[in-house]
């Protein structure tokens, strides 16, 4: 079976999640891309999006339409030459009317898990539960004749045992992309122990037919992504903790808060980014790689007292940030939540105690003026190296997150989770849209 | 011609511009264009006739019957006789031959002239489609998902083939230059907020044939913009009728119009022969030589434009505009400057508004009200000249200016 005839029947699990809808739309475009090529003239290609309710579908029809204009209006010019065969379709406006009918009629919304029995690949999204993953993968391997390979986008759980329990033989790889898919560059690809090479040739092909960046993880709980991340949890979390004796508590997280964004000039501070992914999804992935590593405490006690008093975060359908831990207006931190008073208190109440405390410093320049300067190399070094250079309480708190974070990285590569550094770098640069990479000299 | 007006020319470039936000409409353009007019010639009891340019409203804002606004700008146009004109992005100008044409014809003393386009409206992918429509329609399936674009990118393609890419490269980034420093000094223009400081190396990029054409890059091509000028025709009675001292106004010398065949494509890619013949005829018409003209108002649509307009005013041998530019002479400290506040590149170009635009340029540098814009006319080339092109160079107005003098 070549990549085409591979492609002519998938199934997307967990179609209309976070991650679901980005893998689906992205492999509906590019099954769209190949039912167009004139030697595919009468070959079928179909998308299963399968997910729980009715409702969630047809919401993630809505999603797929506006994603595929978009997709369309982008590549007009090459789009013209797809459809340059048929005499009806001359303005651009009736092209990109048509491929967007094209995609959207490759896809099949269904809430039947039956529907994947006919398909050759499985793209997994589902909640991050090994069990159940593997009662489904059980249940499709027993009942798909064509022997289907599945794509996990788990993003803590070790390949090998899925592949182990549902006896897939191999037919499994880590497939795992960045949220939300559609835009995010980096997918990291993990091979189990006994993963079939052709199934990571697929892999590979397919990911560079999506202009993804390709990053090998081995099979790790957590892989690099997560490996990092979460660490990095723990370590804000832990400062927040020695930070009590002298601030409240929404004081310590709107403190380090700051540290991990604007004093690291990072795209948004660790519990912003908690926030985005899911207070829940964050504890529940901790949970999962704590159950693969014995010999490291992998637990945050501060998020499970979030959890309790039912602060999740997450996103709304539209894409815009739920309040969490930190409370938004206009994608704008505006307050912290206190669990003793369980309320938010505004930032305004928490600024004068915090920024005096922090000491005087220079303003960094904020990340979205570093990210893609190509002076950026020097920007960074000469803030780091003041960063040095200053003994403040914010300087010092800086500088201790920037040196914990390079530990991380490094030790990722020590316990084999990663190749090596460059790759570590890469997953942080592309899949985090970090301005630079953890493993780094800035502050040696 | 007196009593110029300009509106901004709104769009990408503009501080104010945010394709999300509402903006006026193609009511508020005319009303602000036509009414800057009529409060400079006394108002509109003094208009005996009203002409609309307008390209294509009826596909970018679904209106059609321009000419009934007339009314809506000043009650006291209610009654008097009004027309639209098209053709395409030579619509301006053809508005304005239409106003010349009735004074000549003495049906009217004063008439009040107003180009409009309104373009933001939709993306560009699809305002792509619209524009498309002043080609041909039959040409338009196997034409570049970007028409226009598409058809100057070939004139571009061909020009460099014979007469060397790296020269013309040059000119065409230096053409961006001159636009774009020209448009900083006049607060109408699409880039007068432009701050960028080696204009000359951004526009040097390399195209991008994937997501647009083959041989420009999006610095050599005029903006999507909206907007609207105003100006009025008047006779020598109608002048006197708005109370405007002479040397407020220009003279009309003469004028030439020229058409091409919309069904045929170019025999030559790198000459612009519709233009040429316009000009040829405006300058006989006006019984004067080129070497007269003291400044020229051209249609810049693309940078390619600019340089084979440069050949068809004969001011520089065929192959030779590159140099000609490249030797300074088109900037506004050089011997012939040409589109002193920044052209279609630099300006903004709402397509049925730009020929009234150029007019109204020429107006204000011959009777020295352009402010900061303002360039020296020379006593011995006292002459001011616009080229409007409608499609890819079929639809041709040229006029030829001068300005008005106490007897």
């Amino acid at each position: 079976m070549n990549y085409e005839e591979r492609l002519q029947n998938v199934s997307v699990l967990g179609a209309a999640g976070k991650m679901g809808s980005g893998i689906l739309l992205l492999t509906a475009l590019e099954m769209a891309d190949l039912s167009l090529k004139p030697d595919n003239k009468g070959k079928k290609f179909v998308i299963n999006a399968i997910d729980v309710s009715d409702e969630a579908l047809s919401g993630l029809m809505k999603y797929l339409r506006a994603q595929a204009l978009k997709a369309a209006e982008k590549k007009i010019v090459a789009l013209r030459q797809v459809y340059k065969d048929n005499p009806a379709l001359i303005e651009n406006s009736e092209i990109i009317d048509q491929y967007v009918l094209d995609v959207l009629s490759v896809i099949k919304p269904s809430t039947r898990m039956e529907s994947a029995l006919d398909s050759m690949l499985i793209f997994e999204a589902i909640k991050e539960d090994p069990a159940l993953k593997v009662k489904i993968f059980s249940y499709i391997r027993e009942n798909n004749p064509n022997t289907p390979w599945f794509f996990t986008n788990t993003s803590s759980i070790p390949i090998g045992e899925l592949d182990e329990k549902a006896k897939l033989e191999g037919r499994i790889i880590g497939f795992h992309f960045y949220n939300p898919p559609a835009i995010q560059k980096l997918v990291e690809v993990i091979n189990a122990k006994n993963t079939l090479p052709e199934v990571n040739e697929f892999a590979l092909a397919y990911a560079k037919n999506l202009r993804k960046v390709v990053v090998p993880s081995n099979d790790v709980a957590g892989f690099i992504g997560n490996g990092h991340f979460m660490r990095d949890i723990l370590h804000a979390s832990g400062e927040v903790e020695k930070l009590r004796s002298n601030f409240s508590l929404p004081e310590a997280i709107y403190a380090m808060n700051k540290i991990s964004h604007e004093y690291l000039i990072r795209p948004m501070g660790i519990f912003q980014l908690i926030d985005y992914v899911g207070v829940d999804v964050c504890s529940y992935i901790l949970s999962v790689m704590q159950s693969y590593k014995k010999d490291e405490k992998l637990h945050c006690p501060l998020l499970d007292q979030m959890l309790a008093l039912g602060i999740k975060g997450g996103q709304f359908a539209d894409g815009s940030q739920k309040d969490g831990i930190l409370k938004y207006e206009k994608g704008k931190v505006t307050g912290v939540f206190d669990p003793g008073k369980k309320e938010y208190v505004m930032v305004s109440a928490l600024l004068g105690k915090v920024d005096g405390a922090l000491g005087q410093m220079p303003v960094p320049q904020p990340w979205k003026n570093v990210v893609g300067n190509p002076g950026k190399e020097e920007i960074l070094k000469s803030w780091f190296s003041e960063i040095k250079n200053t003994d403040s309480f914010g300087a010092n708190m800086t500088k201790a997150y920037g040196l914990r974070s390079r530990e991380i990285g490094v030790q990722l590569v020590t316990d084999k989770v990663a190749f090596n550094e460059k790759d570590v770098n890469t997953v942080l640069l592309t899949g985090f849209f970090h301005a630079y990479g953890p493993v780094n000299d800035y502050l040696m | 011609m007196v009593a110029g007006y300009n509106t901004i020319s709104m769009g990408t470039g503009r501080k104010e511009f945010s394709p999300k936000k509402e903006r006026p409409g193609l009511e508020e353009y005319l009303k602000e264009a036509g009414q800057g007019t009529l409060k400079m010639i006394g108002g509109a009891g003094n208009v005996d006739e009203c002409v609309v340019g307008n390209f294509i409203a009826s596909r970018f804002n679904k209106q059609a019957n321009l000419a009934g606004f007339f009314p809506f700008i000043d009650e006291g146009l209610k009654g008097k006789p009004a027309i639209r004109v098209e053709g395409a992005c030579g619509t301006g100008a053809l508005a304005l031959v239409t106003g010349i044409r009735s004074v000549l014809a003495e049906t009217a003393e004063v008439v009040l002239v107003v180009g409009v386009e309104v373009q933001n409206t939709v993306k560009a992918m699809y305002g792509a489609d619209i524009l498309a429509a002043a080609g041909w329609f039959k040409d338009r399936k196997e034409g570049h998902a970007y028409f226009f674009p598409g058809q100057f990118s070939d004139r571009a393609g061909a020009y460099f083939e014979k007469f060397g890419r790296d020269k013309t490269r040059k000119a065409l980034a230096r053409w961006y230059k001159n636009a774009i420093e020209n448009a900083r000094l006049c607060p109408t223009a699409q880039e007068f907020h432009n701050t960028t400081k080696d204009l000359e190396a951004l526009a040097m990029a390399e195209p991008n044939p994937r997501g647009f054409v083959d041989y420009l890059n999006v610095f050599d091509c005029s903006k999507v913009s909206d907007g609207a000028s105003a100006i009025a025709v008047v006779s020598e009675e109608g002048l006197k009728r708005t109370g405007i001292p002479k040397e407020q106004a220009v003279e009309i010398i003469g004028f030439g119009q020229a058409e091409g065949d919309i069904t045929k494509k170019p025999d030559d890619p790198t000459v612009l022969d519709t233009s040429r013949q316009a000009v040829k005829n405006a300058l006989e018409s006006a019984g004067i030589t080129i070497d007269k003209v003291a400044t020229a108002e051209i249609h810049d649509c693309f940078t390619i434009a600019g340089v084979l307009a440069v050949e068809a005013l004969g001011l520089a041998e065929h192959g030779k505009g590159p140099d000609y530019i490249l030797e300074g002479n088109t900037a506004r400290d050089g011997k012939f400057p040409i589109n002193t506040t920044g052209g279609l590149i630099g300006w903004g170009h709402p397509t049925g508004a730009t020929g009234i635009h150029q007019a109204v340029t020429i107006l204000e540098q011959l009777t020295g009200k352009a402010g900061d814009a303002q360039i020296p006319i020379p006593a011995d080339r006292p002459y001011g000249l616009t080229l409007n092109m409608g499609g890819n160079d079929k639809t041709l107005v040229s006029i030829v200016y001068k300005r008005g003098k106490n007897s």
